[in-house]
């Protein structure tokens, strides 16, 4: 029997989230973006699994890292 | 224009149009030119005084006659045969060079409206000498199109994705629009790459559909003959075939094919003109038997003049088809190797004496093409190279440069009212007495040189505004660097420092950022040739700025070798009379005593504490662990050593010293702890001794019951491995279980022995000092060499290659003992066995060949990254992001940090509270 894994809870996968409009707005106007500046995930991520994020929404990864502990990345949603 | 024109030779396969903006101009020099008759003015000195007045104010007059423009855009993209012909100035008829005079046929390939290259003759198109044209195009009128040859590809996609009928692309009317605009967007979003993408991915589809959707006639297949012939069903198109059916292709389909139908028409790339590039692109040279060689260019553009003639005359006469068809075949041939003469199928084409001709690809293309050869080449004038060699005496910032080549390398000085007799003098001292000058410059940038009869004229001449290049003298500046440049500080500016002999010197503690050492190790040295240069050097890459690494945070450069045992041990052995004190720290250049203490005997300590700034203060821990602490300028406990004042990532002394006073004080007080660390030893004395790893017999006994508790423990292990009872790792094999543990139980042995070593060692022996000190070797080394070098570890493993089943011939196959598979038992000093020699060399050898092989593999990764990364900057808001404003990090470094601003990559905002 194969078990179902929810690679959400894996420890080598670092927090998704799905950011709201008002912080997106925050987020562009902060970093002076005008559409294609950030960095890019696949809506079929697997990561995104369960957020239901649609093209152009932003989604914000919660990293482990070495020099800062904790560090926050963000990435717009696109389809294939 | 001059440039407008070059780019077009050189880019024979997209010819560039830059935009109108840049036109001109040229009419004007010319003008200006004009009045300057005769007599180059590489003038006689004996020359009416008049005469040279005037040709210094026509000089001038060209200089203000440029007209500067600036290119907004440039438009890649085919050259039209109407173009082509414009741009022309002379019709080539004939492949005759020369008449019977030696001088150029008229319309022919060396024809004089083309350019110049004899010295003295005028150019019959632009009136201008040799050197100041830059020549001039020509053409030919094909007696039939031939396709042109690099462009093979993209009439291929034409015609295979266009209808046979009525040249519309193959994609019916109203998905013509949504495409061209999906272009649109994609271009805007991701860029022109994305675009060219989709291009591919559009006309990829196209080939198999055989229904026109605009005229619904029926497509044939079209395959390509490689290298240049179209065959549609078996039947051969003709390029004037093909030329017709790309010339039916509407504008508006081009865009989807990516093509910009006003700089290039499909049908262009079926040539029905060829251009012929100017004589100064292909210059012949004379022999010294007064024989003309001609350029490969000149040769091949030779052969397609001679076949398109005779194509010509051959049609004219009415010759049959077959005729013809064989000499149209033959210009195409040649066509094509004019532009490459490496096409797969073509055999290229060959000089008399059987080599291929360099023809324009060859010139483009490749290591040595103009592209990466001449433009992305970085050779540079006014530099050095030779060997390296150390000499402690310099400053850290200064570079010693042999007396000859001093007067070869120059500086340019301006001549103003204030230096005018300064510089005079050295143009009196001339090119062979040190420091003089090798050349002036006038202020129109003409050079000249200074000779024996030329230094009165140009004494005479030398007024404000001239230059002088004089010898490189003590203070001035010059990039110093080594490679491979892998660093920032493989690039470093020092000051000059003239010296006798042949070798550049550095100072030693250098060597670590340079990773210089001097066992032949070269260097090269560049001077800047204007202020701004020097300004630049001096403050963003001269040494002192370079201490702390942007890698780590900590000091690169720090003392080295003599420089760590010699203050360790002055700060932990020595104390001497004050007399003796005072001598030591003036030998080291300490000129200031008032820190010493007015005591009978100072300690080492004290006289260490004599070169530190006086209120500073520093703790920290030695290599041993001991605590150190300096209060007042005073080193009140504890030893130097290397973690105190070394380089690479260690010398937290100097990294707070240089926190503290900056960098230029911090290279200051670098010096003087290290000439009196190297002074100290000159006095002191410091020379490794044999003795020194001598062990008491207590040791040696310890150590030989370490190594046979350690061999019957590995025994043990094997005997439970035969048995069956040992456990296995998880994910290991019993064998590599096996293996593993006794790896472990040998590595461990040594440990031991080490730890013997560091007990029963003199502390007092040289050796000891040095391994203690941290300035070369290591407790590990002293083990090695006087207890047992180990285990040897092969890739992660004990030694197991040789014979079957055993590593050499005198053991029993099968055989498991850590013996039989590279365990070392004894010490260098006491001697190998043959058995263990013969392991041990085999890991030398590997070692080898490993950094051999890995130094090259690990250079070409290094590249890689580099340039992957070469345009990532830091914004103003923290982000990292590249050339096109994509963000590659949110925060540098993700915490923001400037790791050369901070410690080891921590900013401890305490420590800064505490501190002011």
């Amino acid at each position: 029997m194969a078990k179902k894994i929810d690679i959400t809870k894996h420890v080598l996968v670092p927090k998704h989230t799905l950011v709201s409009e008002a912080e997106k707005k925050r987020i562009t106007d902060n970093l002076k973006l005008s559409g294609s500046e950030l960095p890019r995930i696949l809506k079929t991520d697997p990561a995104l699994a369960g957020l239901k994020a649609k093209d152009g929404d932003i989604i914000k990864i919660t990293r482990i890292s070495r020099t800062a502990g904790e560090t926050i990345f963000y990435r717009r949603v696109i389809s294939a | 224009m001059a440039k407008k024109e070059e780019e077009k030779m050189e880019g024979e396969t997209k010819e560039e149009l830059v935009k109108e903006e840049v036109q001109e101009e040229h009419g004007e020099v010319d003008e200006a030119k004009q009045p300057m008759e005769e007599a180059d003015s590489s003038e006689e000195p004996t020359e009416a005084e008049e005469k040279k007045e005037e040709m210094t104010r026509e000089r001038v007059e060209a200089m203000q006659h440029f007209v500067f423009k600036q290119v907004s855009s440039i438009v890649f993209g085919v050259l039209s045969p109407k173009m082509l012909k414009k741009m022309a100035s002379a019709k080539i008829v004939t492949p005759e060079l020369y008449d019977k005079e030696g001088y150029p046929v008229d319309g022919g390939l060396m024809d004089v409206r083309l350019g110049v290259i004899d010295p003295g003759l005028r150019c019959k198109t632009c009136g201008s000498k040799l050197k100041e044209c830059i020549g001039h195009f020509g053409y030919i009128e094909l007696a039939r199109p031939v396709i042109h040859i690099k462009l093979i590809n993209i009439v291929y996609d034409l015609l295979r994705s266009t209808c046979r009928e009525c040249s519309r692309i193959l994609i019916p009317e109203d998905k013509i629009k949504k495409i061209t605009k999906q272009l649109d967007t994609i271009e805007e979003e991701e860029g022109i790459e994305a675009r060219r993408a989709m291009v591919k991915k559009v006309i990829a589809d196209l080939k198999t559909i055989n229904k026109c959707p605009h005229c619904k006639a029926k497509q044939n297949k079209i395959t390509l003959e490689k290298p240049s012939t179209f065959m549609e069903n078996e039947k051969r198109l003709s390029p004037i075939d093909v030329r017709a059916r790309l010339e039916k292709i509407p504008d508006e389909d081009c865009v989807v094919f990516g093509i910009n139908p006003v700089a290039s028409r499909p049908e262009w790339m079926v040539l029905t003109i060829l251009p012929i590039p100017p004589v100064t692109v292909r210059p012949s040279i004379t022999l010294e038997s007064g024989e003309r060689s001609e350029d490969d260019l000149t040769h091949k553009l030779g052969d397609i003049v001679r076949i398109n003639q005779r194509l010509f005359e051959n049609i004219n006469a009415g010759a049959p088809e077959i005729i013809i068809e064989d000499l149209w075949d033959l210009l195409q041939y040649h066509v094509t190797t004019f532009f490459d003469n490496n096409i797969a199928q073509l055999p290229p084409a060959r000089h008399r004496s059987g080599q291929p001709l360099k023809t324009i690809t060859d010139r483009i293309k490749s290591k040595e093409g103009r592209i990466r050869h001449n433009l992305a080449g970085k050779r540079t004038n006014f530099c050095a190279r030779t060997v390296i060699s150390p000499d402690p005496m310099l400053q850290i910032n200064e570079v010693g440069v042999p007396l000859t080549v001093a007067m070869k390398l120059t500086v340019p000085e301006t001549v103003n009212e204030w230096n005018a007799a300064y510089l005079k003098k050295f143009v009196e001292r001339g090119p062979g007495v040190y420091p003089g000058a090798n050349y002036i410059i006038r202020p129109d940038g003409k050079k000249k040189k200074i000779t024996d009869e030329t230094k009165e004229a140009a004494l005479e001449e030398l007024q404000p505004g001239y230059k002088v290049e004089r010898h490189l003298m003590d203070g001035d500046v010059g990039i110093f660097n080594r490679q491979p440049s892998l660093h920032r500080m493989s690039m470093m500016c020092h000051r000059v420092k003239v010296l006798p002999y042949r070798t550049l010197r550095l100072n030693p503690v250098v060597c670590a950022p340079y990773n210089a050492d001097f066992d032949g190790d070269e260097m090269n040295l560049h001077i800047p040739q204007t202020e701004e240069a020097r300004a630049e050097a001096e403050i963003l890459m001269e040494v002192q700025t370079q201490i702390v690494s942007p890698r780590y945070g900590l000091s690169v450069i720090g003392c080295i070798h003599d420089g760590i045992s010699g203050n360790y041990i002055l700060t932990k052995m020595l104390s001497m009379p004050r007399e003796e004190a005072v001598e030591l720290l003036s030998s080291a250049g300490v000129m200031d005593f008032s820190q010493l203490p007015g005591k009978k005997v100072v300690s080492g300590a004290e006289i260490f504490s004599a070169v530190l700034p006086a209120d500073f203060n520093f703790r920290g821990k030695s290599k041993s662990g001991e605590e150190v602490v300096i209060e007042n300028g005073k080193l009140v406990k504890g030893v130097m050593d290397k973690v105190s004042l070394g380089g690479e990532g260690a010398g937290l002394l100097l990294r707070s010293l240089h926190k503290k006073y900056g960098a230029a004080e911090t290279v200051k007080v670098l010096h003087r702890i290290l000439c009196l660390g190297v002074e100290t030893l000159v006095k002191h004395g410091l020379s490794a001794l044999i003795s020194d790893t001598d062990m008491p017999d207590e040791a040696n006994e310890k150590i030989q019951n370490i190594l046979n508790t350690a061999e019957e423990e590995v025994n043990q292990v094997i005997e439970k491995f035969k048995a069956g009872e040992l456990d296995a790792y998880p994910g290991k094999t019993l064998k590599e279980t096996l293996e593993l543990k006794i790896l472990e139980i040998l590595n461990r042995s040594r440990t031991k022995c080490g730890v013997v070593i560091k007990e029963y060692a003199n502390k007092n022996a040289f050796s000891i000092i040095m391994a203690e000190s941290g300035a070369v070797g290591s407790y590990l080394n002293i083990s090695q060499i006087s207890a047992c070098a180990g285990q040897q570890v092969l890739r992660g493993k004990r030694i197991e290659k040789g014979y079957k089943g055993r590593t050499l011939s005198h053991f029993k196959k099968g055989d498991l003992s850590p013996a039989a598979h590279g365990f070392v038992r004894h010490g260098f000093k006491h001697g190998l066995k043959p058995h263990e020699f013969f392991f041990h060399a085999i890991l030398g050898r590997d070692s080898l060949m490993d950094t051999a092989l890995r130094t090259p593999k690990s250079g070409y990764l290094y590249r890689r990254l580099a340039n992957a990364m070469q345009d990532l900057r830091v914004e103003y808001d923290e982000s990292v992001r590249d050339a096109n404003g994509r963000i590659i990090q949110f925060k540098y470094g993700e915490d923001g940090i400037d790791v050369a601003r901070s410690e080891s990559g921590k900013i401890d905002v305490q420590k800064i509270i505490d501190e002011t």
